[in-house]
Parts: C-alpha cells; structure tokens; sequence
C-alpha cells in the first residue's frame, strides 16, 4: 500500500484540474453546499473533531479557532486566508493553488459560514502572477455559478513582496493599507482583528482541507496521522535529491521514507542538513532521518514542523554560506519596528560574512550566540526568533565546520560542486 | 499614459474600507507607467483622502514597487539558500556579466532589469528565475541567458509554468492590481514535481 494520501492533489494530474469544471466533475462545491445546511457551531465541532491544526507552521487546532470568534456581537466577522507563502523552502501553497484554487474558495465558504463571517479576504503574494491569474479567475467562476454571492464574498488581494506579510498580525496592517508590521498581542485577531473586528487568520492548506473533511467526516480524517498530528499534509522536498516534489503524506511520515520515494539524495551524494519546516526551524542531519514528521515528533527532537518545508543539502554544500543566506534574508525582511531584530539581524549578517570569508575569529562563535540569545524572544513577532535557528542550530551541529574557516583563512567548499548543473559529477 | 480615475474608483470598491486599496492602487500605477511616479503617489492620495506621505510611506516599505523604471522584463533570479546553492548565485553573476548591469539595473534599451529576490516558493524547481513574476523552472546559466536575449529581441521563451507567452511588466502589473487579463487558462497546471507525489501513489508506492 502507498505510504502516500492525496487528497487535496488527488486531481492535479489533470490538465484542467484548476477550471471550475474539474472541480466540479470531482464533487466540487458538494461540501459547501452540505455545511450550508448545518448549523454553524456544528460545522466548527466537526473540524474540532477532525484534529486539523493549522499549516502554516504553528500547528494551532483550526476548529478552536474558529470557536474564538465571539458570536452574537452584533460585529462583522472576516476570514482571512494567508497566501503570503514566502517562508524559504516553502512551496506548497503557489501549486495548490495553481493547480485547484476551488478547494480554497469552498473552504472560505464554508469557514465563513461556520464563524458566520459575509466576507473573506485571501491575501496572495504578489510574486506570482500566474497564480494571481488563477484565483481572480476561480473566484469569478465561482460568482457566476452562484456558489458566492448570496451572503458570503470573497476578495482577492495582491501583495507586493514583503515577507513579513505572513506573519497574520502584519498581513492585517497590510490589508489595511498601511506597511506591514505586526501589532502587539493581545488583543488576538479573533477579538480584533481586521479593521479591529473578530477575524479567523488561517493558511491555504488548512482550510483547503476543510471541504474534505466535511464531505467525508472527521473520523476519517482521524484515521490519518498520529495521535495528536491528525490527518494528511504536504511536504515539498527541494534541494539535493533525485527527485524533488511535492508528497502528500500522512503526519508523522519521516524524512527517510518520503527520501525513499524520493530515489534519495543525489546520486554519488549524502545528507548533511536539512531544514524541516523552512528556514525558521531549526537544522537537522542525518541523525535525523527516522523523526516523525509531525508537530510533536520535530519538537521533540528540538525543531518545529513549520510548513514541511523539507529542504535537503549534501555535503557539497558549506553551512556557513547557507546560514549567512538565510541570515541576509531575516536582516533585509525585517520590518523595522522592533529593535533588537532589526539591529540584531545586521550585527549577524556582518559577522557571519566575516565568518563565511575566512576574516572572523572563534570568539565571533560566541558573539553569534550572545546576540541570538538577545534577540530570541523580545520583538512583537516571531521573525528575529526565526533568525537564530539557523545560527544557533548550526553552530550546534557544524561547530568545526565553522572553526575551518577560521584556521583556514577562507571557506574550503566549492560552491560549483553544489549546483544542479554540476549533477552527479564529483 | 493617464490614470483611469473611473477603473480606481472599481478598484477601491472591493474593500469596505477605501484605504485597503492602496496596494492595488499602486500595482495598478505601475500597471499605466511602468513604475510608481510621483503623479501616482499624488492621485491615489487625492482619491483616498490620505496624505502623499502615508502613500509614500506604504509604496517604499513593498519591494516590487519601484520607484524608478523597470525594464519591459523585469528579471528575478532566486539567491535566498537552497537556489543560491543549487545554481542561483552562478546565474545571478552570469546575467550581471552578461547584461553589463548590476543588481537593480536596467539595460540601456530598457528591455531588460535584474535583481535578485527571495525564496518565490518553488522551491522543488530550483533554481528558479522569474521574469515579470512568472516561473521560470529548473534554471543554467544558458536558460537564463536565453530568456534575456529573448527579451532584449521582443521574444522571449514562455514561461515554464503561466501563459503562453510572457507578458510585459506593466500587463503583469495590472493582473497584480486584480484585473483580469483573460489568460488564467493558458498553461500548464502543474509541474512535474507537484505531481510527483501524486503519481508514486498511483504507482503503489
């Protein structure tokens, strides 16, 4: 038997598979129309029962949610979908929605209804046209055939690069009209939220997935996953592997069975590191390989399952180059508004350049931490947090590698060795 | 090019707050000049009823608004980690060379513009370039020098997941501010990588 489960790519092998058509041919707007008919509150206990929890990374239950929005305020409500997917290594939610952005919009429908909410919002990042193309058109299909409209909108919105944006509270500055930054908590979203109204923020994959589990219960669901992980998920494997791809799998699979189907890492090749939920969770090694990856499995062993973002490197690649990388990357999305990430995120970048060319010095190892250790925990949001994992989870596991730079006088990796068009060729 | 005072007003009937239309606002600004002018700042702040320095603010804060012209093909070539290792940075250092341009340039005949960008999600096709927002797949250097070239010619190669052919950046820049530009069904639904899952399984395995 598989070890796999498509449900939400169960179509994608089809041409049409994003047409309102194809959607429909495979029980589209079935479930909607299904919960429609329920009474709101049951509709959140069924995806309660389920066990969904949220994917975009923090993994919190999205039938709890859901029950947060307070009911008979007299106040609008609004769903908020986050599409801002710009996490590095994450690349689940462009080709769901690229391939079926119906599933989206009969999620939204049936989420609005269950937090009786008139409208919904889905917040796609503006680098991709394509797939901006593919939703306004989804959701106009959707108009036409009558499945929005009557009671339950939705409105598409654009973003312009700024991966702060998917961090929910700055997503909703942004929304807006104002630049995106993130709002202290409380008070959460779900009290006030956009335009300071009850809001639902959830991610693409997680209520993607609701249609399903309405049409085919939640015991069904329950049946996938392990005991406190339910269900089935996307995991993007990219990097140095035969085979990269998407793979919907059960939670709780691991790195080496989805390597396995993979055809592994490339050929002549070995894992060094890997990421398993983007660059914001902690590294992994091979040490690794047989970690369930679910929400407690990864947290257990001292990372986050994050977005399932399984980016693989081989032993072609040098840690110091990859960690200075995503380094630049936290110091230039760094909002500005809180100042030990945004003065932490520069001070780690210039240290780890001196570092990466050979010019720093064992003692900048401890500096590293120290400023980490400054950084982790005292800004609004979780991006300065996401910076150190990198650092300090390298210097964990690649601390000689670091120190080779060092004693050398600059970095002992050829970086030709690692790209694709090098291939096998040692 | 004037803006279409009419076609901002539909745009800001979206929203139930005016304000939250800024963002496409400016894609649509750029969508008419090619850029985010001063003359658009001024009109989406009389339109909006908020100070030029609050659409300032907002129009600086958001990377793919420009300030100054872009070329007709906006080139994008991924250097966050896994692409930089996969083939990014090589590419990235070959079309400077190639394009006798730096990071945020353009080409003299205003064909072309490169810089390079963050992680664009697709991540399973590295190394990925962009051009007007749209994927170009599993990039080498050649590929990537093509795809300028092509540009620079007024025929660049489709891209490798969207429309049958590349659009120019101010017709991107418009499907950006929401407008419908009519080829949402050109193109390929998925990759190969997206459905490899699915077709192991199918396989059994």
């Amino acid at each position: 038997m598989s070890k796999l489960t498509p449900v939400l790519s169960a179509h994608w092998d089809e041409a049409d598979s994003f047409t309102i058509e194809a959607y429909t041919r495979h029980g589209g707007y079935t479930a909607s129309k299904k919960a429609l008919a329920m009474d709101p509150d049951a509709v959140i206990q069924l995806v309660k029962d389920s066990g969904l929890r949220g994917r975009g990374g923090a993994g919190f239950p999205t039938g709890m949610k859901w029950g947060f929005i307070p009911q008979g305020d007299n106040k609008d409500h609004y769903l908020v979908v986050n599409a801002d997917e710009s996490e590095p290594g994450t690349c689940k939610d462009m080709p769901l929605l690229l391939a079926n952005p119906h599933v989206l919009v009969e999620g939204c429908i049936i989420a609005c209804h269950a937090i009786r909410a008139e409208r919904a919002f889905i917040y796609i990042r503006g680098e991709v046209t394509h797939v901006a193309r593919r939703m306004n058109a989804a959701i106009a299909d959707a108009y036409k055939a009558g499945h929005l409209g009557n009671g339950i909108d939705i409105t598409l919105h654009i973003g312009a690069g700024a991966y702060i944006c998917g961090e929910e509270t700055a997503l909703l500055d942004s929304l807006e009209g104002f630049r995106g930054q993130p709002r202290l908590r409380p008070p959460f979203p779900a009290i006030a939220g956009l335009y300071a109204r009850p809001t639902v923020v959830n991610n693409v994959e997680s209520i993607s997935s609701v249609p399903a589990i309405i049409n085919n219960g939640a015991e069904w669901y329950q049946s996938m996953g392990t005991e406190k992980s339910k269900g089935a998920t996307l995991y993007s494997l990219s990097g140095h592997v035969n085979n990269p791809g998407q793979f919907e799998a059960p939670l709780g699979i691991t790195l080496r069975e989805i390597l396995e189907l993979a055809g592994g890492v490339r050929t002549g090749h070995k894992l060094k590191f890997w990421t398993p939920g983007g660059s914001s969770t902690p590294l992994f090694t091979d040490a690794h390989l047989d970690i369930p990856l679910d929400y407690e499995g990864v947290a257990a062993a001292g990372s986050m399952l994050g977005t399932k973002a399984l980016q693989i490197f081989d032993e072609t690649t040098c840690i110091v180059r990859a960690v200075l990388r995503w380094t630049e990357f936290y110091k230039h999305e760094s909002c500005g508004k809180c100042t030990p990430c945004r003065e932490g995120t520069w001070w780690l970048v210039q240290i780890l350049r001196d570092l990466e060319n050979g010019t720093g010095t064992e003692a900048d190892l401890e500096k590293l931490l120290d400023l980490c250790d400054n950084i982790m925990g005292r800004s609004f949001c979780a991006l300065g947090d996401g910076a150190t994992s990198p650092i300090t989870s390298s210097i964990k596991y690649f601390h000689d590698e670091y120190i080779a730079h060092v004693t050398n006088g600059a970095c002992p990796f050829d970086p030709v060795k690692s790209t694709l068009f090098a291939g096998a060729v040692n | 090019m004037t803006l279409d005072r009419d076609l901002m007003q539909t745009i800001i009937a979206r929203y139930p707050r005016s304000r939250s239309a800024i963002m496409p606002l400016l894609h649509y600004v750029q969508s008419v000049s090619g850029y985010v002018t001063n003359e658009g700042i001024e009109t989406i702040s009389e339109i909006l009823g908020i100070e030029t320095a609050e659409v300032s603010a907002v129009a600086t804060f958001y990377t793919q608004y420009k300030r100054k012209p872009v070329g007709e093909y906006h080139v994008g070539v991924c250097t966050n980690t896994l692409c930089a290792v996969m083939g990014g940075d090589a590419i990235f250092s070959a079309l400077k060379d190639h394009l006798g341009i730096e990071n945020d340039g353009v080409t003299a005949d205003g064909k072309v513009s490169l810089e390079h960008i963050e992680c664009n999600a697709a991540c399973d096709y590295a190394p990925v370039v962009m051009a007007n927002w749209e994927f170009y797949d599993n990039q080498s250097v050649e590929s990537a020098k093509s795809l300028v070239d092509g540009a620079r010619a007024g025929n660049p190669p489709a891209p490798t997941r969207g429309p049958n052919k590349l659009v120019t950046y101010k017709e991107a820049s418009a499907v950006l501010a929401g407008l419908d530009d009519g080829l949402a069904r050109e193109g390929l639904q998925a990759g190969a990588p997206t459905l490899l899952g699915l077709k192991l399984s199918k396989e059994g395995k």
